[in-house]
């Protein structure tokens, strides 16, 4: 039995991406005992998917591992991986909450050495890469996973390749009897950061993601960019693997449309704003980019990054929501068909790699949380209700807003456990 | 204020957009549009049209009321629905194509030569003069809308499909003479003179 002491004075943070990290981290640097429950393998979430972050354009493992190293160096933070909260009963100051752990198979002697991955042989599609990929039944997530633990897959347990890996493993990591398990455990305060998913692009049905293939979202184009990503960090065409000349990016792909997502996420624009960027940096002048929006959201200080991608003669601006996508079967290059809002000029224009910027949604829609919280419309989760929403979980932001979002949810759980703090020392 | 202000605050009253919401169906609707541009890349008769419905909604907000009204545009909408279905605001586009049309008509602004005008009026007069359409007298009609020897030829190359129908009784010859209608024709006239009325009194309010 996976042994955790809590008490209500303890502070609970669902989900371990840049949001839930930052929560979790500001509040055990105050001093206050905290648990960061994360559903998948390792912490870190959607920021380590990314090739760079704007508007400075710097790498997101730099700031994950300025944060990774203050939660290695904290004791007062207990991160349990591959848990999920199954429920949360009581009020503020004094919760009961249950959290399922999965088996990973691999127990704390592993030493991520990789032979376990080297020893298996079956492959499935990668979760981190979109599936544009293979990864290994036994697995490390991604490179700077913390903890640096592999993980077995669940689909390989009971296989010949869980007993390989088990006879591969030098410092006896591997168990294969490993179950699920349910804790529970009493807190005082629980911040949910269980962030965002991008939108289902195949939902969008004229765009044709999933019939396509030259059709990628955002996300996906980000993965290519990673040097340990499925393309090597090449930009190519997913049809034949070869450099695009001809790049379309179609914002509000699923946001600010009532078939799809209502809301603005807000961040799409300056993704696609950044993802030419990377087209120059790896392109120079061979290729050229084309943004179709209904209006560029690049809002205060980022206003100067849309002007610098203004000025770069290789990006073009349609303003117009494109209306289908129609592809050339032989070629797989694809046609965009729309009329553009200054003049009314009907367009068919022709491009060999389409980026469809897909909008957030909440990974966990408010109504589906396991316990009292507040949901907006969206399914994003009030910052002061009961349980405070924190992060993309709690409104669609950017990582520099998610964190100051993050580090505001910490201080109103602080001010909560603060306060049965003082109750309990008056009750001695 | 001086002229020139006075000039540049007419062209920009929305006074016709007023004059639609209140005359066109679902024209409320109108203002809601932001001008994407979905509606008239998905229209399949988007490059025959002169101004697609986007433009048509930037129109009705910027009071160019005789070039709406008189515009053949509207008149193109095949009620495909593709616009209705992609718009991302839910804009009843097709509705009000319709209802932009039929308010051109009322007012008398219609372009005359427009065939898909003079179907509709064949239709309406046909529908409305017995309460059930007269599908025979209908077809008819449509044969002959362009002309005494058109109406032959077409007639003589639809006979395949005629007598076709005939043998599988989907049609019969005999309802171009006994068809009956609704019981109380004089009734439904009545009403449908009395919406008339109400429709153009409403309209008359917004004639300068």
């Amino acid at each position: 039995m996976t042994d955790v002491v809590a008490t209500n004075q303890t502070i609970l943070v669902v989900g371990g991406g840049i949001s839930g990290l930052t929560a979790a981290l500001e509040a055990a640097e105050c001093g206050k005992q905290v648990i960061l429950v994360e559903k998948g393998p390792s912490v870190g979430g959607r920021v380590t998917q990314l090739y760079k972050y704007f508007p400075k354009l710097c790498f997101p493992t730099c700031g994950l591992e300025i944060n990774l190293r203050r939660l290695k160096a904290n004791r007062n933070l207990r991160v349990l991986t591959m848990a999920e909260v199954t429920a949360i009963d009581g009020e503020a100051g004094d919760y009961r909450v249950a959290v399922k752990l999965a088996p990973r198979h691999v127990n704390d002697n592993c030493t991520a050495c990789g032979d376990c991955a080297d020893a298996v042989e079956a492959e499935f599609d990668n979760e981190f890469d979109f599936g544009m990929g293979q990864r290994k039944g036994a697995y490390l997530p991604f490179n700077m996973a913390w903890p640096q633990r592999y993980v077995l897959d669940p689909r390989l347990i009971g296989t010949p390749d869980a007993d390989k890996a088990k006879a591969a493993c030098k410092a006896d990591a591997i168990d294969l009897d490993m179950v699920e398990e349910t804790v529970e455990m009493k807190v005082g305060a629980v911040i949910w950061a269980t962030g965002w998913k991008p939108y289902d692009a195949g939902k969008i049905q004229p765009y044709g993601h999933g019939r396509f293939t030259n059709v990628v979202t955002n996300m996906e184009f980000e993965r290519m960019l990673d040097p340990f990503g499925p393309t090597d960090g090449k930009i190519v065409r997913p049809s034949d693997g070869k450099a695009p000349t001809n790049i379309a990016f179609i914002q509000c792909a699923g946001s600010r449309d009532r078939n799809h997502l209502e809301h603005c996420s807000r961040i799409c624009c300056m993704a696609s704003l950044k993802q030419t960027t990377y087209v120059r940096e790896q392109f120079a002048d061979d290729v050229t980019s084309t943004i179709y929006y209904i209006d560029i959201r690049a809002i205060d200080r980022i206003d100067d990054f849309y002007r610098d991608v203004q000025a770069d003669p290789n990006v073009k601006f349609i303003k117009s929501k494109v209306a289908n996508i129609t592809e050339d079967r032989d070629s797989h290059g694809l046609l965009l068909h729309g009329v553009d809002t200054e003049g009314y000029h009907r367009y068919s224009n022709p491009h060999d790699l389409v980026v469809l910027a897909t909008g957030m949604e909440p990974s966990v829609p408010a109504g589906q949380v396991p316990g009292p919280v507040t949901g907006d419309e969206h399914g994003f989760v009030a910052a002061d209700g009961a349980i405070f929403g924190a992060g993309c979980a709690s409104e669609a932001l950017d990582v520099n807003r998610a964190v100051q979002n993050a580090t505001a949810a910490a201080l109103r759980a602080i001010q909560v456990v603060n306060r049965v703090a003082a109750t309990e020392s008056r009750d001695v | 204020m001086s002229d020139m202000n006075a000039a540049t605050v007419t062209r920009y009253r929305d006074d016709f957009l007023k004059e639609v919401e209140a005359n066109v169906e679902e024209g409320d609707w109108v203002k809601m549009c932001m001008q994407c541009g979905v509606c008239s890349g998905s229209c399949p008769l988007g490059p025959h049209w002169e101004h697609p419905p986007q433009e048509l909604f930037m129109m009705i907000r910027a009071n160019k009321r005789e070039e709406v009204l008189s515009s053949a545009s509207m008149w193109y909408c095949t009620s495909c629905y593709n616009c209705l279905v992609r718009c991302p605001r839910e804009v009843p586009i097709t509705h009000i194509m319709h209802g932009l049309a039929h308010y051109a008509e009322r007012l008398g602004l219609a372009p005359k030569e427009l065939p898909t005008r003079k179907f509709s009026k064949i239709f309406w007069k046909n529908l409305s003069s017995s309460g059930h359409a007269n599908e025979t007298s209908l077809a008819l009609k449509l044969y002959f809308m362009n002309g005494f020897g058109e109406g032959i030829k077409k007639a003589i190359e639809m006979l395949p499909v005629g007598l076709g129908m005939l043998r599988a009784k989907r049609m019969n010859p005999f309802g171009l003479f006994a068809h009956k209608g609704c019981t109380d024709k004089k009734g439904l006239n009545a009403i449908l003179d009395k919406a008339r009325e109400i429709e153009l009194a409403k309209a008359a309010k917004y004639q300068a």
